[in-house]
């Protein structure tokens, strides 16, 4: 107990505020905000200092990362939205939060139900942010967002999202999460190309059977 | 050779208590059923003949169909093993247990919530009050026939969502006012503490106690429920003589949402993302024990791939958890904010890559049954390896000559909060607690799950008991996980991280199950019972924070006040696990 122990401690802080400056003078300007500086400073071996100054930098965040859900809309040809949800239900059952609400449209004539949502909401105080709704849609239709300055004056009004506010285009999508739109897209493919083939193969099958077939007339006796 | 020693424990115990004891033969179940005459001297016989010293969990289960209520306890031994798991059945109008308290103090807090929960009573409990809801509570929220006050239906997911959806916000359907329900008869606006409560409700109360020669008297005073030190809501009762401290009652619940109840109101996956919200310092160990409970249930098994990424990010957490608690440790200590700015510094470079890979800095969601949600992409393995190989290694050396030898932290740490190894064991307290009392008990070791026999790891455990080795004890496992971590990425193999197809329902078998896991605070225990539908019947937390804060009286007494906010802090609490 003679004070070594303090003494040493003392020389960690020091040792930190030395790097600080240390650092600040080898980096220089481009260490504060610009985008290079907020990576290096996030990175496992930075000196110095570590804080971002949020608002006026911030933190890039991740693919993964995930805030509240957004659905996403394909844009056709002539720029008309086609949503990709089906109103199957799935993403209002793995909800935990049960925060999701869809009313299915139905087919005025008939009165049987078609794929397609009427009314879809997500109350945003109730989302836990979890995102298994986004991980269990199979139409990749829900999908979490970026976006995590949210804050409102007014919760009644302006935190249960309808469709209107919820919808985004598959280009936001793609921006935001690059990687999972490009496998996504990438299985789609596959599994068109896959169905094409298929069909091409059944054409095949059904011109080669009529070649061979026997003549019409002869058809009825067949089984 | 197991085999034959269960037969002879089996043997012996049905034996020495015929007719009261039966093994549990409900399909899926284990363990026995003991006759609550028999229950007293069934533990004294587990304890004192058979080594099962330490008991871990007690809790219960409302059976309504069948009209009973179970008792349920599962005891291990400190020398390693698998539980014995035994339980009570009482009728569900009359349900009374004896207490266990006097052979196992332990079960004190577990009893009362049972208790406060269930409404079991507990024969014998010396202060068998409510513990997470307060006196004037109407019921017992666990049972399976209340309601709250949002009820909408027993289970989710809600008929109301689809097809037919309209939101509707569910505190607008309850006006305040139906949404209050007293027991028939309480006036709030009347109502009085019964006198032992008094002194803690008025805040500061005087307990006439004249000493011998002087004329003085004991104070009461509350620390918390907001206090820069209790790490949360949390209050602790101190009855001091002077500046000693003579007694200390924890009072807790003021987080308490029944995370149970909402948890049997939950599909199986639904839970995953809420048991992040428990001990949200480290939601990857709390996913990882309930994974494990539901998988036992399910009979499934990770990949290789995935486990190695289930150990990876468990020790992940065990890191930033106890250097986090390390920095905190040392603000209760009075070295403002330094120490513990620098523990953060490590502690967000971890947080980024859960970010990255589960897509959240806490509540991560990242555990399936069968597997992980996702893989860990390349550029994060790469930052993890950085991470065990240089960094982390790096500064917790730092951190060490910063705070080890620094003569405050010791003079304020040694000799205080002292816990022997067998006040440690008989309070049931884990994790550093517990090892720093000198029990080398870890549950990595002592009954390994996943993949955790494969790697070479020492527990650590120090002999003092004090505040200082619980401090020590931080920084030896930190180290431990840091080796753990080093060999499971260059171990890890390439592959599939989910075993089937992912599902969002599951068709769990009837039964029930105990996974437990070596968390940061100490043993984190899943209880789940299954009756083969959609929801979990029951889902118990053993959480580790609570049951330590058993010990923390025991470890006051006699030492000044201003040592209470280090003694809690060498806990290591959470309250969002303390009050569920
Ligand atoms: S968002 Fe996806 S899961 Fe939800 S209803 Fe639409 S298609 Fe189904
Ligand atoms: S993120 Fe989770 S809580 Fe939010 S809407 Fe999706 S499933 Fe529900």
């Amino acid at each position: 107990m003679d004070g070594t122990g303090i003494l040493k401690g003392l020389a960690v802080t020091f040792k930190r505020m030395l790097d600080t400056y240390i650092d600040d003078f080898k980096r220089g300007k481009k260490r504060y905000y610009t985008e290079e500086g907020i990576r290096y400073r996030q990175s496992a071996e930075v000196k110095g200092i570590f804080t971002v100054q949020y608002p006026e930098e911030k933190l890039p965040v991740p693919e993964e990362f995930r805030f509240v859900p957004f659905l996403v809309y394909d844009e056709g040809p002539n720029g008309e939205r086609k949503d990709r949800c089906t109103a199957c239900g799935i993403c209002t059952k793995v909800c935990p939060a049960q925060c999701i609400w869809i009313k299915r449209a139905t087919n005025p004539k008939t009165g049987r139900p078609v794929p397609r949502s009427e009314e879809f909401y997500i109350d945003i105080d109730m989302c836990m942010n979890c995102g298994l709704c986004a991980e269990y849609c199979p139409f990749d239709s829900i999908k979490m967002d970026h976006d995590y300055e949210l804050a409102t004056y007014d919760r009644h009004k302006d935190n249960i999202l309808n469709k209107e506010r919820l919808l985004k285009p598959a280009s936001y999508y793609a921006q935001i999460r690059p990687l999972n739109y490009a496998r996504e897209e990438e299985a789609k493919r596959q599994a068109e190309e896959a169905k094409r083939k298929a069909a091409e193969a059944r054409a095949k099958r059904m011109a080669a059977r009529k070649k061979t077939a026997t003549p019409p007339k002869k058809k009825d006796n067949e089984s | 050779m197991s085999e034959q020693v269960v037969a002879t424990e089996q043997d012996l115990l049905l034996s020495r208590f015929p007719e009261v004891v039966k093994p549990d033969e409900r399909k899926g179940y284990d363990g026995y059923i003991v006759d609550s005459k028999a229950l007293l001297d069934f533990a004294k016989t587990l304890r004192d003949d058979l080594g099962y010293d330490y008991l871990s969990s007690v809790t219960g289960v409302d059976y309504l169909p069948e009209g009973k209520m179970e008792v349920v306890y599962h005891a291990y031994k400190t020398t390693g093993g698998a539980p014995l798991v035994f339980k009570v059945q009482v009728p569900r109008e009359k349900p009374v247990v004896p207490s266990l308290v006097s052979i196992y103090p332990g079960a004190d807090f577990q009893e009362r919530e049972a208790w406060d929960l269930l409404g079991i009573k507990f024969e014998g409990h010396p202060n068998l009050k409510r513990i997470l809801m307060w006196e004037g509570f109407h019921g017992h929220p666990l049972r399976k026939d209340w309601h709250e006050p949002y009820y909408e239906e027993e289970h989710k997911p809600y008929k109301s969502r689809w097809p037919e959806g309209k939101a509707f916000r569910a505190e607008d359907r309850n006006p305040f006012g139906k949404n209050v329900d007293y027991p028939a008869g309480f006036d709030p606006a009347k109502w009085t503490p019964d006198i032992s409560d008094a002194l803690i409700y008025e805040g500061l109360g005087r307990i006439e106690k004249p000493h011998d020669d002087l004329p003085t008297e004991q104070i009461i005073v509350n620390l918390g429920p907001q206090h820069p030190s209790t790490h949360g809501v949390f209050r602790m009762v101190v009855t001091l003589d002077g500046e000693t401290i003579v007694d200390l009652e924890p009072v807790m619940g003021y987080l308490h949402r029944n995370h149970e109840k909402i948890g049997e109101r939950n599909t199986w996956l639904m839970n995953m993302p809420f048991t992040d919200r428990l001990d949200y310092l480290s939601p990857m160990s709390n996913n990882f024990g309930y994974a494990l409970a539901v998988e036992k249930l399910l009979g499934v098994k990770p990949p290789e791939r995935a486990e190695y990424i289930r150990v990876i990010m468990a020790e992940l957490t065990r890191i930033q958890n106890h250097i986090f608690a390390i920095g905190m440790f040392l603000n209760d200590m009075g070295a403002f904010f330094t120490p513990s700015l620098y523990a953060i510094e490590e502690r967000e470079l971890i947080l980024d890559v859960f970010e990255a890979v589960a897509g959240s800095r806490m509540m991560v969601n990242y555990f399936r049954f069968g597997g992980v949600a996702r893989d860990i992409p390349e550029d994060v393995m790469q930052k993890i390896h950085d991470l065990a190989f240089e960094r982390l290694p790096r500064r917790i050396d730092e951190l060490d000559r910063y705070l080890t030898n620094s003569e405050i932290v010791r003079a304020r740490g040694e000799g205080v909060g002292v816990l022997t190894a067998e006040q440690a064991i008989a309070y049931s307290t884990a994790g550093p607690v517990l090892r720093a009392s000198g029990v080398p008990y870890d549950v990595r070791r002592a009954e390994p799950y996943g993949i955790y026999d494969r790697f070479d790891f020492d527990v650590a455990v120090r002999y003092h008991g004090d505040v200082y080795d619980r401090y020590l004890i931080r920084m030896d496992e930190v180290r431990q996980s840091i080796r753990i971590i080093q060999q499971a990425l260059k171990q890890i193999p390439e592959g599939p991280i989910m075993t089937g197809k992912p599902q969002y329902q599951h068709r769990v078998p009837p039964g029930e199950s105990y996974g437990r896991v070596e968390g940061p605070k100490g043993e984190l225990g899943f209880y789940v019972v299954s009756n083969g539908k959609g929801n979990p019947w029951r889902y118990h937390v053993r959480a580790p924070s609570f049951i330590n804060l058993t010990a923390l009286a025991e470890m006051a007494k006699g030492h000044k006040v201003a040592d209470i906010v280090v003694i809690l802090g060498s806990i290591d609490i959470v309250l969002g696990e303390v009050d569920r």
